[in-house]
């Protein structure tokens, strides 16, 4: 419940970005972000919220575990359970 | 998956220059005895679990899980009255692993099996979405810690309908690091702290811990390498005799963290003192809502009548748990008679057993042993 997914923002309309998670775009809160997002930029999502706009430079780096989990997990994984319900927490 | 198949590194060798790191600085400590560190996040030890990070942790050091499934730490009064609001009629709305945690009696899945309304619902937000579909009075019943308790203070500062209210049973990391720095017994000499977590609060939020109680903090990510990095880290400092907060994870975490998240949190919500299951009263550990929010509080909205619960004794097996040692990071699974035999995930005895944070839980559903020190010894 504690770990948030990145992603990357595509439309900002108001306070709801569309945010492409691996090939699926979910609208997610921007109430609480602590910078200004625009399409492009990348955003650590938690239980439907972006918590931080992630300097462009540093996402290979944040990308790399999800990309693990996504590819590798097997249906017991409980990382890949958490990824999961984080992104119908963005319905 | 054999246990070897999940060591994948992104970054092999630069993997394997932590993992050399780590065993030269504990090595450097020349101890007896291992260091102990703690971490106090189900996300790390999901990831030191799942990679069989243990395996690369050298034998001067031991890495252990502190109170940090939200889940787990929900008191059973909590649940109790989550369970007396559901048989008093309310439809409760909460997230997937508070069904299973045991209240004194029953718990929320027992009610739901007995044909009350009980919603599994991902987030805060979509608790608000079933309120404003039905007419009858919808409670979110609300756990985790800062990271989670932001989005709910950030649903219900956006409107709420009149018929949705919270039950409170978020909690707040940095005091209960106090309560567990100050146990009897306890060995740790490092806190491995939440990347996310520290997201919101930024990493100087530890600086007065470390004042407190002369032991380093530092804030790791949850990739196998940004645990590797944390744990060097962390070890180098131990070994320093000078202890400091440090960020090994800068890329979400700054010294004064999310300011807007901060902001409302802290509109909403109030520290309070309260226990923490199994672990002990943790003074400002608890997330109240503030008296201006009253009318969208459960416990004040309702007349919660849990004295029915309380006419049934527990289950014999509880008393046996070792949920409370296990989270303030004394015992270890492996310790508790009930594990992976009368307590599984399919029937679990105790919360750490429910949740996909809890210890028990984790360690059970990646072959439980995830040191695979312990299995090379047993080859």
């Amino acid at each position: 419940m504690c770990l948030g997914v990145p992603g990357r923002v595509v439309a900002v309309e108001g306070d709801i970005a569309q945010v492409d998670f691996w090939g699926v775009t979910k609208p997610v809160r921007l109430d609480v972000v602590d910078a200004p997002v625009a399409p492009g930029d990348y955003v650590l999502n938690h239980v439907g919220f972006a918590i931080r706009r992630i300097p462009a430079e540093e996402i290979g780096e944040t990308l790399a575990l999800y990309d693990e989990l996504l590819r590798r997990a097997g249906p017991d994984d409980l990382m890949a359970a958490d990824v999961a319900s984080e992104l119908e927490a963005t319905k | 998956m054999s246990e070897l198949a999940r060591m994948k590194f992104r970054d092999p060798a630069r993997a394997a220059g932590l993992e050399d790191a780590l065993a030269m600085q504990a090595k450097a400590l020349g101890r007896s005895e291992p260091v102990s560190i703690m971490h106090v996040c189900g996300s790390h030890e999901q990831a030191i679990a799942r990679f069989g990070l243990r395996a690369a942790f050298p034998p001067e050091l031991d890495v252990v899980m502190g109170p940090g499934c939200p889940v787990c730490v929900t008191d059973v009064p909590e649940v109790d009255e989550a369970v007396a609001l559901a048989l008093q009629g309310v439809r409760i709305a909460t997230y997937g692993d508070m069904l299973r945690v045991p209240g004194t009696s029953r718990s929320l899945a027992d009610v739901r099996a007995a044909g009350k309304n009980v919603d599994v619902v991902y987030g805060a937000a979509q608790a608000v979405e079933l309120a404003r579909k039905v007419d009858e009075e919808v409670v979110f019943f609300a756990s985790g810690f800062e990271t989670t308790a932001v989005a709910t203070a950030a649903v219900l500062l956006a409107g709420v309908p009149a018929n949705f209210s919270i039950l409170s049973a978020h909690k707040y990391i940095p005091p209960v690091m106090e309560i567990v720095a100050e146990m009897p017994g306890s060995k740790i000499e490092g806190f491995l702290a939440a990347g996310h977590a520290a997201t919101i609060t930024g990493w100087a939020v530890f600086q007065r811990f470390v004042e407190r109680h002369d032991t380093p903090v530092v804030v790791a990510g949850f990739e196998p390498l940004d645990i590797l990095a944390g744990l060097v880290r962390l070890v180098e400092i131990i070994g320093s005799g000078a202890p400091r907060v440090e960020n090994m994870f800068p890329r979400c975490v700054t010294r004064d963290g999310n300011r807007e998240a901060q902001d409302r949190l802290w509109r909403v919500f109030e520290p309070q003192g309260g226990r923490w299951r199994g672990i002990a009263h943790v003074p400002n550990g608890n997330l109240r809502l503030r008296d201006e929010f009253a009318a969208f509080d459960a416990r004040r909205r309702f007349d919660i009548d849990m004295s029915s619960l309380w006419d049934h004794a527990p289950p014999v097996l509880v008393a046996q748990c070792q949920c409370g040692d296990i989270m303030a990071g004394i015992a270890s699974p492996h310790d508790c008679p009930l594990f992976g035999h009368e307590c599984t995930p399919d029937a679990p005895i105790g919360a750490c057993m429910v949740s996909a944070e809890g210890t028990c839980k984790i360690w059970h559903q990646y072959g439980g042993h995830p040191d695979l020190r312990q299995i090379r010894r047993r080859a």
